[in-house]
């Protein structure tokens, strides 16, 4: 949460759940609380049921069970357009057949705003997008990057104080969708309003966000700022998910308070940070980082367990080399090391040992 | 452009930029124009083989026909070709000329003539056209002069039959002595000429196309405008549906079109004659007493009901096929904007669609104008529309040239319509499916 954060629960999912076909939950029991001024992503593979949270939040869709509440007032029965809810659309939804300047002046309109005041609002939504010589164009005129600011001018030009972004910059190319990220994240610091954000794509959602909710099946399995999300993940599968992660399955062999002693299934030995295990004997998947691996001894800590490794594969990524390595049985163990003066090469086929701080392996419950 | 932090606005910028001024030039100094015409040569003289046949077959079969009647409709020789002496007497002295004995020469010898060779009746019926009634005029006096008439051929001919001194008659006889004549043109707007050649109405008995031309315009009209309301809805469902319900509806929407045209009226018949289905619920449900069973066929409703029945495919599909297109997410973007689900449609949906309803009205109305099996059938008297007059000009009186003149006025009025649209709405806005 940043500094612009205000009062928590600005909006409130209380215990909701959603079913599309009376047969099965598309989301089960949501609970969730966004602070005002917040920057929230919520973040899961298709079919998660972020989306439709999103749209119950918009009035797209009625909860099935449970609250949303928005700055204290139940909205369960609140149309969208009382809702007062900025929203920008996966593909713009910009009107065709209107201006940049008419679809910026229409929500003023059915608000009922006199003219002066619509073109005072209207200019200066399209001067903080910095899109106001393009006010007489057609949408079909613009090219995507441009539509998209239009949209989000146009979500922004009634003064929400919520807005909704539904994978806003899915459809652009790479480059130009790094770029928006910053935009956007730059406007939302500047409004101070608060966003709820939906994105399939784990780098657009730790660039952006204040904090991200991790969902899979119908559940939140992780809400934690990006950096907690990255370094600490709570289950095997937010550390899949987020990043790239490398898992080894085995069984618990010791527990003692922070540390744990995990056998691999070649019998090997590892240290790893225990999270949500419980005894001796469990089974654990243990995920660590590619980039926390070490292969020089003097770069580990002392008494640390090392495994052996079977270098595959390196390739040659300018900043990085990735190497994959074959490691206690499985061959897709992925190792990132930086691209130094005098770094050591490695080359396929050559047998190494590699090792880990024990806090950057974190034995979670196997999925 | 927009600003210096897009790449996109750069590409955008070169794409739009201007031409270079040099002509430019294949890498052997050839102009490029010309290299690029040579090279799509081939592939042009393909294309132009495999449009032939269809060329061929337009042009024999609708193109040739429609040039052939349009000519009909100012043309028509039974006159002049068998008639010639008249003609060339008619030729020599201008309108207002008393007949003297010369023509009346003319005539008596072109009569003989005319009844040896039997094309007596086709003079005749030329003459009706203009002077209703002088068919029988022709060809009683071809039967008295086949043995030739004596001089004073005035006299002669009127002992014969009094009515060849009419100035009507001679008037007619002027006109049909001319192969081409607009004649037939005035008649289609109820005009005619007096005796002077003078453009005057006609007589109010025999004014019936003006009206009959409003009432087919009007119930075209009106008929557009029962498809639209009927059928907008049965688009938007069909748009919107799941793709197993929307395959079901279209099936029913699509049902009608496959049945015969005739079935589909007679269908319409047994539902609303007097003692038809409807007539017998209502009178079952108790809205109506047996004595006040409804006309709704053989009439103008009638005509209504089983056109828009008909034509309302015509306005389903291509308002389907572009509301298809319009993404939902249009609405839902206007909704959040803060509009109620009547302004979102009325500002944002229905502006949409337009181009699909500009060309379901355009297909329904020009062939509500035209139709004609279905007026025949359940219009009665009232419900006849110009396609039913220029029916009868065909196969009943046989007058192929006013037949031809009233479908080229329906054919202008037409034309003029899809030009009115054209600069209202612009024809590269139609959208067929």
């Amino acid at each position: 949460m940043t500094a612009s954060a205000g009062k928590d629960g600005f909006v409130l999912f209380d215990h909701v759940q959603k079913s599309y076909d009376g047969q099965t939950l598309v989301v089960k029991d949501l609970n969730l609380s966004i602070a005002q001024g917040e920057f929230l992503t919520m973040l899961g593979p298709s079919g998660s049921g972020k989306t439709t949270c999103l749209m119950m939040l918009a009035g797209f869709e009625t909860a099935t069970h449970g609250q949303i509440l928005l700055d204290g007032r139940n909205i369960n029965d609140v149309p969208p357009h009382k809702r007062g809810i900025g929203m920008v659309f996966q593909n713009y939804a910009l009107f065709p057949h209107m201006t940049v300047g008419e679809n910026l002046s229409f929500p003023l309109e059915v608000r009922g705003l006199g003219k002066a005041e619509r073109e005072a609002r209207i200019m200066r939504a399209l001067d903080m997008v910095q899109m106001a010589r393009f006010r007489d164009r057609r949408p079909a005129q613009l090219s995507g990057g441009q539509q998209q600011r239009i949209a989000l001018a146009r979500a922004l030009v009634f003064d929400p104080k919520l807005v909704l972004m539904d994978e806003p910059l899915g459809a652009l190319d790479k480059q130009l969708r790094e770029h928006m990220q910053y935009e956007i994240k730059a406007l939302h610091e500047r409004l101070g309003v608060t966003v709820v954000y939906v994105t399939h794509d784990q780098g657009e959602a730790l660039t952006m966000s204040d904090r991200i909710a991790v969902f899979n099946d119908g559940r939140i399995q992780q809400l934690a700022t990006p950096s907690q999300l990255y370094e600490q993940p709570e289950n095997s599968f937010v550390a899949g998910f987020i990043g790239e992660n490398n898992a080894l399955a085995g069984t618990i062999e010791r527990l003692d308070g922070q540390t744990a002693l995990v056998r691999l299934a070649n019998g090997e030995l590892i240290d790893a940070a225990p999270v949500n295990i419980r005894e001796v004997g469990q089974q654990t998947l243990v995920s660590i980082r590619p980039e926390r691996i070490e292969f020089k001894p003097e770069n580990m800590p002392p008494d640390v367990h090392t495994v052996e490794a079977e270098v595959i594969e390196v390739i040659y990524m300018g900043d990085i080399f990735r190497a994959r390595m074959k490691v206690a049985g499985s061959d897709d163990f992925v190792m990132k090391f930086r691209n130094t003066m005098g770094q050591t090469r490695l080359s396929p086929g050559q047998k190494i040992r590699v090792g880990w701080h024990p806090q950057d392996a974190r034995a979670l419950d196997p999925v | 452009m927009a600003t210096p932090l897009d790449p996109h606005a750069a590409i955008v910028a070169e794409a739009s930029g201007l031409p270079p001024a040099a002509p430019l030039t294949t890498a052997d100094g050839q102009p490029l124009a010309r290299a690029l015409n040579r090279s799509r040569r081939k592939a042009r003289r393909q294309a132009l083989l495999l449009v032939l046949p269809l060329l061929a077959f337009v042009v024999i079969t609708f193109i040739l026909p429609i040039g052939q009647m349009l000519h009909r409709s100012v043309y028509n020789p039974g006159f002049a070709d068998n008639m010639p002496r008249i003609s060339a007497w008619f030729a020599e002295n201008p309108r207002g000329t008393d007949p003297d004995e010369a023509a009346w020469a003319a005539l008596a010898a072109d009569l003989t003539e005319a009844a040896e060779a039997r094309t007596i009746g086709i003079v005749g019926t030329r003459m009706n056209y203009d002077v209703p009634g002088t068919r029988s005029l022709f060809t009683s006096t071809g039967r008295q002069v086949r043995g030739g008439l004596e001089p004073p051929y005035r006299e002669a001919l009127l002992e014969i039959d009094g009515k060849w001194a009419s100035p009507e008659l001679w008037a007619a006889m002027r006109t049909g002595a001319t192969a081409y004549t607009a004649n037939f043109y005035l008649a289609s707007m109820d005009l005619t000429r007096d005796n002077d050649g003078n453009i005057t109405e006609a007589p109010k008995e025999r004014q019936v196309y003006g009206m009959l031309f409003m009432r087919t315009f009007w119930l075209s009209a009106l008929i557009t405008g029962m498809t639209f309301l009927l059928g907008f809805p049965v688009a938007h469902l069909l748009a919107t549906l799941p793709t197993r319900k929307s395959n079901l509806l279209m099936i029913l929407v699509l049902l009608p079109f496959w049945t015969s045209l005739l079935v589909r009226t007679t269908a319409w018949i047994v539902l609303l004659q007097q003692q038809g289905v409807v007539n017998d619920i209502m009178v079952w449900l108790g809205i109506i007493g047996d004595g006040q069973r409804l006309q709704m066929i053989y009439n103008q409703t009638g005509t209504i009901i089983a056109m828009t029945h008909i034509l309302l495919p015509f306005m389903i599909l291509p308002l389907y096929s572009v509301m298809r297109t319009i993404n939902p997410s249009y609405v839902r973007a206007a909704r959040s904007l803060g509009a109620t689900s009547w302004t979102a449609f009325r500002r944002i949906y229905f502006p949409q669609t337009l181009p699909g309803l500009g060309a379901g009205a355009l297909l329904v109305f020009i062939l509500a104008v035209g139709y004609y099996i279905t007026p025949a059938l359940v219009g009665g008297s009232s419900g006849q529309l110009i396609s039913n007059m220029i029916a009868m000009h065909m196969t009943e009186t046989l007058n192929w040239s006013m037949a031809a003149a009233l479908a080229a006025l329906l054919l202008a009025g037409v034309l003029i319509l899809y030009w009115v649209y054209d600069r209202l709405v612009g024809i590269d806005n139609l959208k067929l499916g």
